[in-house]
């Protein structure tokens, strides 16, 4: 049954029958007849952002943690350029979420209209794809459509751009069940030789790991049971990238911490020593490899992606299996249990036992101290005073991040939100609202820098006005910390601007915001402190004031094999050549 | 993917690309892409090759299903041989693109280029143009006392080396419509 109703009402209507439950958004002049239907109805709570950016990582944020597709509504011009960081971000990690944007109405498109952009052509190279929709009748199906393309294949953003003659104009409605998806469907079953050559090399495998990512995630809870029951049952050893923290538990006996360039001394060593590889939803990103050139020499490589141009990308693999993770593990599992649940257990024993080698190298050591708190013991604190509570982490971009990574266990899937491949400042405030508005009983915390922080700090007035309690705990070095580490150890030590100077005063910034505001700087406090903030209902802000020259190890200098780790400083002097500072 | 070539009880190397990688292999390859004819759908794959550092030798495109609203964009590119696999699973993983053949190597195929040349001259020259022209079945759709438009349809090497002979006998513009490609039989 087809109704007519105009754009506007078709919007709204779409959005309900998407199962959209939460809208993140900033009207303007261009969308207000949108906004006149969010005012009519109250099955769609709209949640006023204070800049675009935030309203898309708050999007971001929802979906993440949900596993559904987030929403996010701006006005044309300022509106939609504002959106191009949030959008950019969700395709680089691979994040389900619409943006919908108004446009000039379309006899003016082309004319310089006030608050015209062509908006279409400036997210068109970060989205997964976009559209602008000139006809009122094309609306509704094109919006479902969006939908699907934004939680199909490879997870990402997709944008609408909504003409607002188009909102006030009236067509029937095409329902979700009409609109046009089959053209669009990408595989999801693995091909089964493939995925039965990866059971026979993993059978007879003397040194097997399993390098998961953000993939796993995307693909569903179900996929991180499978990764769960397969790891176990093998008995391999399994390491992840940032994006893909919880997938399998860090108290899982396998688990080897995070790899990459900050990643743990074990997992990186593992990643090299390897025989066989098995790359599960993750990329091969740069962070991850290193120099190219001398990445795990000695292994064959199995890499499960959905996304067939992953695949030889930047690392040539020896089976490829393009499928969706959950299908592909599935099908293996019950290939190698048919098998009879081969493994090479004298290979496996050796192979742990050269791991636990590594293990005792406690590469995350640090030197303590009782007169400042040093940013990895505020972690430990964190996790510990956390630890078995309905716990979900945002980050901001830097030293921080990294550490939070390094020093916080996760057990589950969806529970960690953090800007991986873009590493946009300024994501983990509106992130962590995102995941709170989704999740509003939760304990939600947004492991932040100050510099990071600063950079959308607007939107405690977001968290203040829809009672999001979100914590932000931030680190405050008053430095660009990750910025000064690559000063101090290639660039000679000239800190060039990478110092926070004229920081605001947190604790009154809290209270000009209404919320709480907490500062420790002693070690002894911070236990109590970080109760308080727990225990608050509310938002908080808490400045914990950190070591200012901490840097994070291990770290793999850029164009370094894994073999060539940092792991204290004793160990930075003079290692990185001319060529490793060219990279990023 | 049936042919998976997995060096069974290999633990070397296996991950790199065991060619030089002093020797870059540079290849043509002309790929036809079959895409929904909406709008932005052309900027979306040339935003793909500027964007991503590849190259275009030619691109042409017209819708050639009007019922179904597709169009075929061909587009000749030159890369490595890495460079040539991610350009197809890139184009592939695009929303509006339908398919993706490489006919360089999916078998035989036939390419065809329509050029127009505008060769103006007098006395020897002219008369050297016009029997040139006649030679490479060129034909003459505009001229003056002073000037010849010639139309052109072959490979483009055929072009390329007809351009070639023109140039001393006064050619002053050329336009080409770059590559149309059918895989050959059925
Ligand atoms: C939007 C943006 N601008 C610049 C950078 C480059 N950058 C990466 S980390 C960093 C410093 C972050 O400082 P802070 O948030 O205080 O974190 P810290 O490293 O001190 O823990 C900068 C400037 C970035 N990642 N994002
Ligand atoms: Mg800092």
């Amino acid at each position: 049954m087809t109704k007519a109703m105009t754009g506007a009402r078709m919007v709204v209507q779409a959005l309900k029958d998407q199962g959209v439950d939460v809208v993140f958004g900033y009207p303007g002049g261009a969308v207000l007849p949108i906004y006149d239907e969010i005012f009519q109805q109250n099955d769609i709570r709209h949640i006023l952002v204070r800049h675009e950016q935030g309203a898309v990582h708050m999007a971001e944020g929802y979906a993440r943690s949900t596993g559904k597709v987030g929403v996010a509504l701006v006005t044309s011009g300022p509106g939609a350029t504002n959106a191009v960081t949030g959008l950019t971000d969700a395709l680089m990690d691979s994040i389900p979420i619409v943006v919908l944007s108004g446009q000039v109405p379309t006899f003016m498109i082309g004319t310089d209209g006030f608050q015209e952009a062509d908006t279409v052509g400036i997210t068109r190279p970060c989205t997964k794809m976009n559209w602008l929709v000139k006809d009122t009748a094309k609306l509704s199906g094109t919006i479902h459509e969006a939908f699907h393309v934004a939680r199909s294949g490879r997870h990402g953003p997709v944008l609408i751009d909504i003409p607002k003659d188009v909102q006030f104009a009236t067509a029937d409605y095409t329902p979700m069940q009409r609109a046009r998806t089959e053209h669009y469907q990408p595989r999801v079953k693995g091909d089964i030789e493939a995925i039965t050559a990866m059971v026979e090399m993993l059978e007879t495998a003397e040194r097997p790991i399993f390098y998961t990512g953000g993939g796993v995630i995307n693909s569903g809870v179900a996929a991180s049971q499978l990764l769960r029951e397969f790891v176990d049952a093998t008995g391999f050893p399994i390491t992840s990238t940032l994006m893909g923290l919880g997938a399998y538990p860090a108290s899982g006996k396998s688990w080897l911490g995070m790899l990459g360039m900050h990643g743990l001394y074990e997992a990186n060593l593992a990643m090299h020593g390897c025989d066989l590889m098995i790359n599960v939803g993750a990329r091969f990103d740069d962070r991850i490899t290193g120099r190219i050139k001398d990445f795990s020499p000695h292994s064959r490589k199995v890499h499960i992606d959905i996304d067939p141009s992953s695949i030889n990308k930047v690392i040539r693999v020896d089976v490829p299996i393009i499928g969706d993770v959950g299908h592909v593990l599935e099908d293996a599992l019950r290939i190698w249990k048919a098998r009879g649940r081969k493994v090479n257990k004298e290979g496996l024993a050796k192979w742990w036992k050269q791991i636990a080698e590594w293990k005792a190298v406690n590469c995350l050591d640090y030197k303590p101290s009782t007169k400042t708190i040093k940013p990895q013991y505020a972690l430990q604190r964190l996790e510990a005073l956390t630890k078995g509570m309905d716990r979900y982490i945002t980050t901001e971009v830097g030293q921080h991040q990294m550490w939070a990574a390094q020093f916080l266990g996760f057990e589950g899937p969806n529970r960690w939100m953090t800007s991986g491949g873009l590493g946009t400042m300024g994501y983990g405030l509106p992130a962590s609202i995102g995941v709170q508005v989704a999740h509003p009983e939760a304990l939600v915390i947004n492991v932040a820098g100050e510099a990071s922080w600063l950079m959308n700090m607007q939107e405690m007035g977001t968290a203040m006005q829809f009672r999001a309690p979100v914590k932000q705990f931030i680190l405050n070095n008053e430095r660009l910390g990750m910025v000064r580490q690559w000063q101090e150890l290639l660039h000679g030590e000239r800190y060039s601007h990478s110092w926070s100077e004229s920081l605001p005063d947190f604790v009154k910034l809290a209270e000009a915001f209404g919320c709480k505001g907490l500062k420790v700087s002693d070690p002894k406090d911070l236990d109590d402190a970080i109760m308080e903030m727990i225990r608050y209902d509310g938002p908080v802000i808490f400045d914990c004031l950190v070591e200012k020259h901490e840097n994070c190890f291990p770290m793999i200098p850029s164009g370094k094999p894994h073999n060539e780790m940092l792991l204290g400083e004793a160990d930075t002097q003079g290692v990185i050549g001319a060529k490793g500072a060219v990279l990023v | 993917m049936s042919a998976l070539n997995i060096k069974r009880g290999s633990t070397s190397h296996s991950a790199y690309d065991l060619r030089d990688p002093n020797a870059e292999i540079i290849e043509s390859h002309t790929l036809a892409v079959v895409v929904d004819n909406e709008s932005g759908v052309l900027a979306r794959v040339i935003g793909l090759f500027s964007g991503r550092g590849y190259n275009i030798e030619s691109l042409t495109v017209a819708e050639t299903d009007h019922a179904r609203h597709l169009s075929r964009i061909t587009i000749v590119t030159t890369g490595t041989p890495e460079v040539i696999e991610q350009i197809k699973a890139q184009l592939g993983r695009m929303v509006p693109v339908h398919e993706v053949h490489d006919l360089t190597v999916e078998g035989p195929s036939v390419q065809r280029e329509l050029a127009l040349f505008k060769v103006a001259g007098k006395g020897e020259a002219r008369i050297e143009a016009l029997r040139l022209a006649e030679i490479f079945r060129a034909h003459v759709v505009d001229s003056t006392l002073e000037s010849f438009v010639f139309e052109m349809t072959g490979t483009p090497e055929k072009i390329d080396s007809f351009a070639e002979l023109m140039r001393p006998l006064g050619l002053k513009e050329i336009a080409r419509t770059g590559v149309a490609a059918l895989a050959r039989g059925v």
